[in-house]
């Protein structure tokens, strides 16, 4: 995705008018846009007749008896699940996959867009697909389907040995692994969930339940010499390799590296935890008491806690800043460095960071209208929907997507200068 | 078979309940070694055992005022040990008193009384003059059991397959979005252009089902996204685990597999930042999601609004989303589910929808919070077949209070809950009382203008 060969010259530029959409066809559904907001595009219907992708640029030439999943990708191709006599595949700018299965869900991409998994059934036997190519394996199940941050490796949770409905003995043995394009690590386990490929994309680390009430983490097929009561979704280091995760212990939640307990304070929750991109930070979403939810960094809680919930924590690119989503007594507010900007909402997107870090902007709904903030600073612009916010390269203007109240889909790019916004 | 005939029937099989087989218990506990009962017992009773438990245990007078509030109790003949307090006596007194050092004979007997003689329904919580909550306690030794690996086998592998697929009912993910796709072009033939929306975030309702829908019940999908799509309601349901909002952990003493299954649950909701989440019919779902999943994790309250059926229902047909053309006009009663209105207090929006679409309507008695289970909650009916007779016999007062519904007219009886729909069946069957059943959305969907979808322009109005 490179934003530098994008439009970024200031001003609105109308995309399509979906109000004729609606008028050609019977049927609209939820379109979606690129991510340069250069196009547009829906499942469209008439009456008994198969489904098409109409899009602003060069609608798909063949229509399908069922498409969904419709997104565009990081590098601007447009990607459907789609289906013909009872056989499912992934079709890319029109373009479907040679290979068709039974079934075709759950798909991913890799950060630039370039490689596409998918999980598929044939048969009643599960495996990956990887950019149109299955697994050479296929398993009785299969979950938790992941991609790595190069695209070239998926895995999964797959299930290796079958057992008869109700053979709660053979479960507890252990009849799930993780599978690593198609190869199954030696070991089974009770459960395994929530994998995460290392930055290197060669290792695999993954939530495990070892005995009825141990649960630990395991990476590359090892567990952790310590269990623990509960433990959620782990990570890689950004560089040395090391993964950290939240672990329950005695009556509270804390940080484990590796097995050991890292963070000296017990929290009530605590989950989603991210490394700054140096590696030298780690925040988390937690929950300091009963019922009262914030942001740890390193351990240390910020003194701003809300009494519904904390979500969509995110860290900045130098790693210095963060912005989560707050919610308090059903109002939603936005936090950033653990101060809260003015004004609730009804509803907010997760935050997005400029490239420098400097700038926050976040997608929000108010009485039935999007509307964006940028660093608290409310924008004019109101949509009856709209795609989060995109900043420029430079980090001193913004990319708005949104459909009017009169149906037109519009590219808006704005200066922060504009605003005042420094 | 005559009115008293049947009943001589009924309390000879009520003084003989049969032997259960139930190979699991016995297997997983004959596994068991005596210290290993003891150190769970301790560990739980030290970590997990605080002044609630003590106040519960230090409170009870043995008064017996409990006994007549259970089902279980006046079935089976006044028989003490079916009583609440009995049931404590029997168990978690028994542990308290010995230590935890119980032999695996006793955790077995435990193991039967918490989760197959006991609903966990709190009906004698309302009748005990301390409040003592018998849930609770039975739930604490369901969860000695559970860390025993002693827990009746059809349950068990219900919880183990929340565990897999975070689903009740080893639905795997294709077999769950291609029920969504199949409900879609059913009910398309009916409605054109309806839509299941699948993954579409930002719409106002998150519509979740419990497993059983898509695995034995898949017209309640049906039901659903016609209601939905005739109201025009903006409404989505995730393609990703999630979609189940039952909690059999719950009933197995399983807190951190609780815990688990919710957070899927409300992330799955919160990811697609829909603005609420409306359940379907099931009473367990609902407490799970309204008041013990959500503690568990740290939430006080759900992280976004929980509506159950009945509140939604209510408010459709009070607000004219959808008009009512013509009522249900057998004459029906009202089995109030335990969990939504004992716990939950929806009993009069329930009775609310019934006048609104039921010409006829016999109240049953006891109703709303004094109303008696059904005897399948709890998880009573997840422990399967082996205990299916035993369940059956041991709500003789259920069937009598359909009965008497029935003597009034009463032909149908509704109950918006999977389990009560699953344990009033076999009532019915067992007792051969020639009653039908139906949920909210059965009546709904046969009563409702399905020929003038509300437009946009209707919507914008309300």
């Amino acid at each position: 995705m490179n934003r530098s060969d994008w439009d970024w010259s200031p001003g609105e530029k109308i995309i399509a008018d979906l109000q004729q959409w609606r008028k050609n066809f019977h049927e609209v559904e939820a379109p979606c846009v690129s991510p340069d907001g250069e196009r547009i595009a829906a499942v469209v219907r008439m009456q008994d007749a198969p489904s098409f992708i109409c899009e602003t640029k060069s609608a798909w030439k063949r229509g399908f008896d069922k498409i969904w999943g419709l997104r565009f990708l990081p590098d601007n191709r447009l990607l459907a699940i789609v289906s013909a006599a009872g056989k499912w595949t992934v079709a890319v700018e029109g373009v479907p996959w040679e290979n068709w299965f039974d079934f075709v869900w759950d798909v991913h991409v890799c950060g630039a867009g370039c490689n596409i998994v998918a999980a598929a059934q044939n048969g009643g036997a599960y495996f990956a697909v990887l950019d149109g190519i299955p697994w050479r394996s296929a398993f009785p199940s299969l979950s938790n389907l992941t991609l790595s941050p190069d695209g070239r490796h998926s895995a999964a949770v797959v299930q290796t040995v079958p057992f008869n409905s109700g053979d709660v003995f053979q479960f507890r043995k252990g009849c799930y692994t993780v599978a690593r394009d198609g190869n199954p690590w030696p070991d089974n386990f009770l459960n395994i969930w929530d994998l995460t490929f290392s930055p290197d994309s060669h290792s695999i680390a993954a939530e495990s339940r070892i005995s009825v009430e141990d649960y630990t983490i395991v990476v590359d097929g090892k567990p952790w010499q310590r269990g623990f009561l509960s433990v959620w979704k782990p990570l890689f280091h950004p560089f040395d390799h090391s993964v950290t995760a939240p672990v329950k212990i005695d009556k509270g939640w804390s940080l484990a590296k590796d097995g050991e307990v890292i963070w000296q304070q017990r929290f009530f929750q605590l989950w989603h935890h991210a490394y700054s991109r140096q590696g030298n930070h780690i925040a988390a979403i937690a929950a300091p008491g009963f019922g009262r939810w914030t942001i740890a960094v390193d351990g240390k809680a910020w003194p701003l806690t809300f009494n519904h919930l904390v979500t969509d924590m995110v860290l900045s690119p130098d790693g210095e800043r963060i912005a989560c989503i707050g919610k308090t007594d059903a109002k939603w507010h936005i936090a950033v460095d653990a101060g809260c900007w003015d004004g609730s909402y009804d509803m907010i997107w997760e935050p997005v960071f400029s490239d420098d870090s400097r700038h926050v902007a976040v997608k929000a709904e108010k009485k039935g209208e999007i509307c964006f903030v940028v660093d608290g600073v409310p924008l004019n612009d109101r949509f009856v929907s709209a795609w989060d916010p995109v900043f420029g390269p430079s980090s001193d203007c913004v990319l708005l997507k949104g459909i009017t109240r009169n149906g037109v889909y519009v590219r808006h790019v704005f200066k922060l200068a504009e605003y005042n916004i420094q | 078979m005559s009115y008293w005939g049947f009943r001589k029937v009924m309390s000879v099989s009520a003084k003989a309940l049969p032997k259960v087989l139930d190979d699991s218990i016995d297997k997983a506990a004959d596994r068991l070694a005596a210290d290993q009962i003891s150190a769970v017992i301790e560990r739980l009773l030290y970590n997990e055992g605080g002044a609630r438990l003590k106040t519960y245990m230090e409170t009870c007078a043995h008064c017996g005022l409990c006994s007549d509030a259970c089902h279980h109790y006046l079935s089976n003949n006044k028989d003490p040990k079916f009583s609440p307090a009995g049931k404590v006596r029997q168990t978690i007194d028994l542990i308290i008193r010995k230590k935890g050092n119980v032999s695996i004979e006793f955790i077995k007997r435990a193991c039967e009384i918490a989760f197959t003689e006991c609903n966990l329904c709190r009906r004698c919580v309302l009748y005990c003059p301390f409040g003592i909550d018998v849930a609770y306690l039975m739930i604490f030794v369901r969860r000695i059991c559970h860390q025993l690996g002693v827990v009746p086998k059809f349950i068990q592998d219900t919880a183990h397959s929340h565990s897999a697929t975070f689903n009740q009912m080893w639905v795997k993910e294709d077999e769950w979005i291609d029920t969504l796709f199949w409900q879609e072009e059913e009910a398309r033939e009916e409605i054109p252009g309806l839509r299941i929306p699948v993954d579409q975030e930002c719409a106002e309702i998150f519509y979740s089902v419990i497993g059983p829908e898509p695995k034995f019940r898949a017209q309640l999908i049906y039901q659903a996204a016609v209601i939905m799509n005739v109201a025009g309601m903006s409404w989505t349901m995730t393609a990703k685990p999630g979609w189940d909002s039952s909690n059999m952990c719950m009933y197995t003493g399983d807190h951190e597999m609780t815990a688990r299954l919710k957070k899927v649950h409300f992330e799955a909701a919160l990811r697609l930042k829909t603005k609420r989440i409306v359940m379907g019919e099931c009473g367990h779902a609902f407490r799970s999601v309204t008041d013990v999943g959500n503690r568990y994790l740290g939430w006080k309250a759900p992280p976004l609004p929980v509506v159950h059926a009945i509140e939604f229902y209510h408010e459709l047909i009070s607000n004219k989303r959808i008009n009512i053309v013509q009522k249900f006009d057998k004459p029906v009663t009202f089995h109030d589910p335990c969990n939504i209105v004992r716990g939950g207090g929806l009993h009069e929006l329930a009775r609310g929808i019934i006048d609104k679409t039921c010409e006829h309507f016999v109240e049953m008695h006891p109703n709303r919070e004094h109303n008696y289970c059904c005897n399948a909650g709890g998880g009573i009916i997840n422990c399967g077949p082996p205990y299916t007779s035993k369940r059956v016999r041991s709500n003789r007062v259920k069937a009598d209070q359909l009965r008497d519904a029935k003597s009034w007219g009463a032909r149908t009886i509704i109950a918006p809950c999977h389990n009560c729909h699953g344990g009033l069946e076999d009532i019915i069957k067992f007792y051969q009382l020639d009653m039908d059943i139906k949920f909210f959305s059965d009546i709904i969907y046969g009563c409702m203008d399905k020929n003038h979808p509300l437009t946009t322009e209707a919507i914008k109005k309300y």
